[in-house]
């Protein structure tokens, strides 16, 4: 109570206190936000540049720049990256930390020096991935199916430890955002108060504790079968690979739904502000995130199609991969319901929005076919794959990554950034992320199977186009690069509520104080309730 | 026999996603593809038109400042959203589950054949015949195939895209595929489970003959008899997977190069040398771990069995030409 | 009573909660979140388990005659009775006991001691006999399998063995901070967190007794 008066002088989170020792040691969650979201950046460059590399040399249908074993460390290393250090980490870890607090009227996690134990843990396990990349990189593919997995001579200890490493750092931001959400609220927002995000948060990190234990134990038996045996995977003893499979899908899959779920979060916190009015279904929203997390661990089966697993299996597991998916499709059409009616304010947040919802229609229309037993026969193991969850993740993920880095641009740094240039690569990214990814549906359609070095030469029209594809790409997010740092630079400071916005971390400074609020805040309406604020 | 094997286009055959089929199931496969991509065509499209209209109707504008409408939600709106994708899914599970009950079930009577996969080739036996055969599958037309596969190091999976159909091939169990192709031609097979540096080149050709066709092949085994050595030599380098670890141009890559290696002395792992004539390279194709060269892995597979003494020698004039 | 209580320490609730009841449920709902990892970090291996179980049960009776049932009890017994001085523990710092507490937390660590000091002897019969995991196995046996049951053994009670010698690390911290007067009927968080931990280790090892060395 007694900081209250001295509030409005005491700076932003930004410059109080300065040094960088007290942002190495911070526990505020905005500043372990900032430094999980450079991390993050850098990582997804590295992954991008890892792709840029790859699909240089798939412009030849024959041996080009890379040998065979490198061009299967680049894909190992393009995946890995991004998934364990990227887009797993990427909207929760930087966005959701940051904003998690602000938008509950809370003035940080409950448990902020955990949290910043997470992110030294997330730095730690990233140090291994790096060693990995230096000391003869794994060339497993980032799913590390066994037995190659636990054959091969590259560096596969150091990335899997990594990523154990890795997953300990998530399932504790899991842990911190799961209390955060029940028991930091501000008076009066009661769980039907709460923005979509946080509920998204809550979901996301429900699967985050649940599911990431079961990748720690078995990646952590996979490096124990690699230095002492433990034969479990192991055919010549009597152990199954395809028990690798099991266990490692029965994470990932749900952790497809750790990158995606707080994606769809955004986007409800975009369309929302952007069009001036109260989402549409926000019960609905709600529960559909919460129906996703569950069903999302029922579903782990639908990789092993092909691998012999039993017919019975396989049909339940493609029944359960279509119920996940009519979540999904309701938010879609909650969202464009939200639209009806609003006052749609155009901006480069707001564009992502738009691409998001075309790019995840078409990610889930060809999961649709996915899903479908005999044709995931044919599809499996092909381009058709690599295109679908490109169109999710990338499309997805990542749309509302970048949508939600923009929105929250201003609060986070108090600096605007150039509209025009955010629409320009926008276009470029949208435009570029099709020619790559199209393309590579009608290659796997055509047969053309995945992770392949070389390849028959009338494929080669596609390939192409599709590499020339990821150079447009590229300039989108080299553009993006430049007017971001320039607005850090020389941008006109930010308001405190550029958009409109009615959440809460609106109604605090831009960038904010120290403890988020000069006075706690007090909820007594929905969390879009614009009628309220428009009359 | 000698002619050169031409496989059938994936790119220029077949429609604009599939390339063209070799049996009747392909179309019940490619019909459900095609319902599905009509329906999400449909919906895309007025997915996109609604954004479009939206967009231009909801501006924000002087004369739209704030929201026009209140509504919070619609239960019947969200029940219909909810529950017709929830037929439509339903339907397409049951239209996917069918078709792949009857592709993964074999007729009683089907030609059994056995596929080994190893790094990086595919190896076929037919036991009652006694034929085996590398890189080749020879079936004859409009009969049922069954195919008994396993896997002698990693996880490989074999793939007919003209077929659509795939499997993986496990080391420590037996997985199975069947398939009956309605015409003759040849077709690509595929490793499509990342398996290591030469996945990719871990390619086979089924061919597809007739019945007196394959009655005679099976007579006449894989090699043909009258084709000069050093052509069939050629030939077996590509059929046989050694251009995916032997180069023939210098280059080492994961084996050595054949050139320039025939009458020449190399060094070997264990510090010896050895010259390379006709008795070490038939005993490197036979048992290639007995004395395997300095800088190389010994992971090559054994071709003990699987060759004639015939073709052995065709690899020897092929290599001596280099 | 109350010259226990002359140099206690005031504990002050952390800036970002409203209230020290707030600060207690909200790490007691953390600490029972992490639980719940822990449970499918185990889950995972007891899944591998009964998959071999299933697929090899002669196996695991082969194997189970190698594992002394007698050790386990005792180290069954060593447990129970810990997880007993743990609750003792905490309800003598929630009433402001603080030398019972003391001496409740000495307790369970050398419970915990005695524990690992019997896995100890354990170990060592097995690495004198060669059942080890496979890359090290020489024990002489009849299944073929039988290196994945040693595989399974050693992966599942050594993980089980780190997180006992976590909770020895977490109650000395206890026992310092209990000894500097940090706990009392106000504020007992820590004691009760660890105490949770210390159940839920307990907890896997009764599933892990009876399953690998009574599965016959």
């Amino acid at each position: 109570m007694v900081h209250e008066s001295h509030a409005a002088s005491e700076g932003s989170y930004l410059t109080n206190p300065k040094g960088w020792k007290s942002w190495l040691f911070t526990v505020d969650h905005k500043r372990i936000g900032i430094m999980y979201l450079l991390f993050i950046v850098i990582s997804f460059a590295l992954g991008g540049f890892f792709a840029l590399a790859l699909r240089l040399q798939l412009l030849s249908p024959v041996k080009f720049l890379f040998t065979a074993k490198q061009y299967n460390q680049l894909f190992t290393l393009h995946g890995a990256i991004m998934v364990f250090l990227f887009i797993v980490p990427s909207i929760p870890a930087s966005l959701g930390n940051f904003m998690l607090p602000l938008m509950l009227g809370a003035k940080d996690v409950a448990f902020p020096k955990l949290n910043l134990a997470s992110f030294y843990i997330y730095v730690f396990g990233a140090i291994f991935c790096v060693f990995s990349m230096i000391s003869g990189a794994a060339d497993t593919g980032w799913t590390f199916y066994t037995p190659y997995s636990t054959t091969t001579d590259t560096s596969v200890i150091s990335m899997t430890l990594g990523a154990f490493i890795l997953g300990f750092s998530s399932i504790l931001t899991g842990v911190n955002f799961i209390a955060t959400i029940h028991k930091m609220r501000a008076k009066g927002m009661n769980w039907f108060r709460m923005p979509l995000f946080a509920w998204s948060l809550y979901a996301t990190a429900i699967i985050q504790v649940l599911a990431t234990p079961v990748l720690a134990i078995t990646l952590l038996l996979l490096i124990l079968e690699r230095t002492m045996g433990v034969g479990i995977f192991d055919s010549k003893l009597g152990g199954d690979p395809v028990l690798f499979q099991h266990f490692f899908w029965f994470y990932s899959h749900p952790a497809v739904y750790i990158m995606i779920l707080p994606a769809m979060g955004v986007m409800s916190e975009l369309v929302t502000t952007f069009c001036r009015k109260n989402v549409f279904g926000y019960t609905t929203m709600a529960y559909s995130s919460i129906a996703i997390a569950i069903i999302s661990f029922l579903v782990w089966g639908h990789h092993l199609f092909v691998s012999g697993q039993s017919d019975n299996a396989a049909a339940i597991f493609s029944i359960l991969t279509f119920l996940v998916g009519i979540p999904s499709a309701i938010k879609v059409f909650n969202w464009l319901a939200t639209m009806y009616g609003g006052s749609i304010n155009l901006k480069t947040p707001f564009l992502y929005f738009l691409s998001f919802i075309v790019l995840f229609c078409v990610g889930g229309f060809t999961g649709i076919m996915l899903g479908a037993l005999s044709l995931d026969v044919y599809f499996h193991g092909t381009y058709f794959v690599v295109a679908h969850f490109h169109y999710v993740m990338m499309g997805g993920t990542v749309m509302a990554f970048i949508g939600g880095l923009h929105y929250w641009w201003p609060k986070m740094f108090g600096k605007m950034y150039s509209e025009f240039w955010g629409r320009v690569a926008c276009f470029f990214i949208f435009a570029g992320f099709n020619m790559v990814f199209f393309t590579q549906f009608i290659l796997g359609a055509k047969g053309m199977p995945r992770r392949y070095f070389n390849y028959l030469d009338q494929f080669q029209s596609l390939h192409a186009f599709s590499t020339v594809g990821t150079w447009v790409l590229g300039l989108g997010f080299l553009i993006m690069a430049f007017y971001l740092i320039d607005s850090l630079i020389n941008g006109p400071p930010a308001p405190a509520n550029p958009w409109g916005g009615m959440t809460l971390e609106w109604q605090t400074q831009s960038p904010p104080i120290m403890h988020n609020f000069e006075s706690a805040p007090v909820v007594d309406h929905d969390p879009y309730d614009y009628k309220r604020m428009d009359g | 026999m000698a002619k050169e094997v031409v496989i059938e286009s994936l790119m220029k055959s077949g429609s604009f996603w599939f390339p063209e089929g070799a049996t009747s199931i392909t179309n019940r496969v490619d019909g459900l593809f095609y319902f599905i991509l009509a329906g999400s065509i449909i919906l895309f499209v007025g997915i996109c038109a609604t954004l479009v209209y939206f967009l231009y109707k909801y501006r924000r504008t002087e004369a739209n400042p704030v929201a026009t409408s209140n509504i919070t939600h619609s239960t019947i709106l969200e029940l219909v959203w909810t529950i017709i994708p929830l037929i439509l899914c339903l339907f397409i599970f049951w239209w996917g589950y069918k078709d792949y009950l009857s592709m993964s079930t074999p007729p009683g009577n089907a030609l059994e054949i056995r596929v080994i996969g190893k790094k990086w080739l595919w190896q076929f036996e037919y036991p009652k015949e006694g034929v085996k055969t590398l890189g080749e599958l020879v079936v004859p037309v409009n009969r049922p195939i069954r195919l008994v596969m396993g896997s002698e190091d990693v996880i490989h999976s074999f793939f007919l895209p003209n077929f659509r159909i795939k499997r993986d091939v496990l080391p420590n169990r037996y997985t199975r595929l069947w398939f009956e192709a309605e015409r003759t031609g040849n077709f690509q097979i595929f490793c499509s489970e990342y398996c290591g540096d030469a996945h990719s080149a871990m390619l086979a050709t089924l061919r597809v003959v007739t019945e007196a066709e394959y009655k005679e092949w099976l007579k006449g085994g894989s090699g043909a008899s009258d084709e000069p050595l050093p052509e069939l030599g050629k030939r077996l380098y590509t059929k046989n997977a050694c251009n995916t670890c032997h180069s023939i141009d210098g280059s080492p890559s994961v084996g050595p190069t054949w050139k320039g290696m025939y009458g020449h002395n190399v060094s070997l792992v264990d510090g010896t040398s050895v010259l390379v004539d006709d008795a070490y390279i038939k005993e490197s194709i036979e048992k290639p771990n007995a004395k395997v060269v300095k800088g190389f892995q010994p992971i090559m597979p054994a071709y003990a069995g699987v060759m004639r003494e015939r073709e052995i020698l065709a690899l020897i004039e092929y290599m001596k030409s280099l | 009573m109350s010259n226990q209580l002359e140099n206690t320490v005031q504990h002050h609730v952390a800036h970002h909660f409203d209230t020290a009841e707030q600060e207690f449920t909200t790490a007691k709902l953390g600490m029972w979140i992490f639980l719940v990892q822990e449970l499918l970090f185990f889950g995972a291996l007891f899944v591998a388990f009964f998959v071999f179980k299933y697929l090899y049960p002669q196996m695991y009776i082969e194997a189970h005659h190698h594992l002394s049932w007698k050790m386990g009890a005792l180290n069954t017994v060593f447990l129970i009775t810990s997880s007993f001085t743990m609750v003792m523990g905490v309800r003598s710092a929630q009433t402001n006991q603080r030398r019972a507490t003391m001496n409740y937390l000495f307790a369970t660590m050398m419970l915990a001691f005695c524990f690992l000091v019997v896995k100890y002897f354990e170990y060592a019969e097995k690495f004198h006999h060669g059942f080890l995991p496979p890359h090290f196995f020489s024990g002489e046996g009849v299944h073929q399998s039988l290196p994945i049951f040693f595989g399974l053994y050693f992966v599942m009670t050594g993980l089980h063995g780190i997180h006992v010698l976590i909770g020895i690390g977490l109650i000395a911290w206890l026992m310092y901070r209990s000894s500097k007067g940090e706990f009392n009927s106000e504020f007992y968080t820590p004691v009760e967190m660890v105490g949770l931990y210390w159940h839920f280790v307990d907890l896997v090892w009764i599933f892990l007794f009876p399953l690998f060395y009574l599965v016959g």
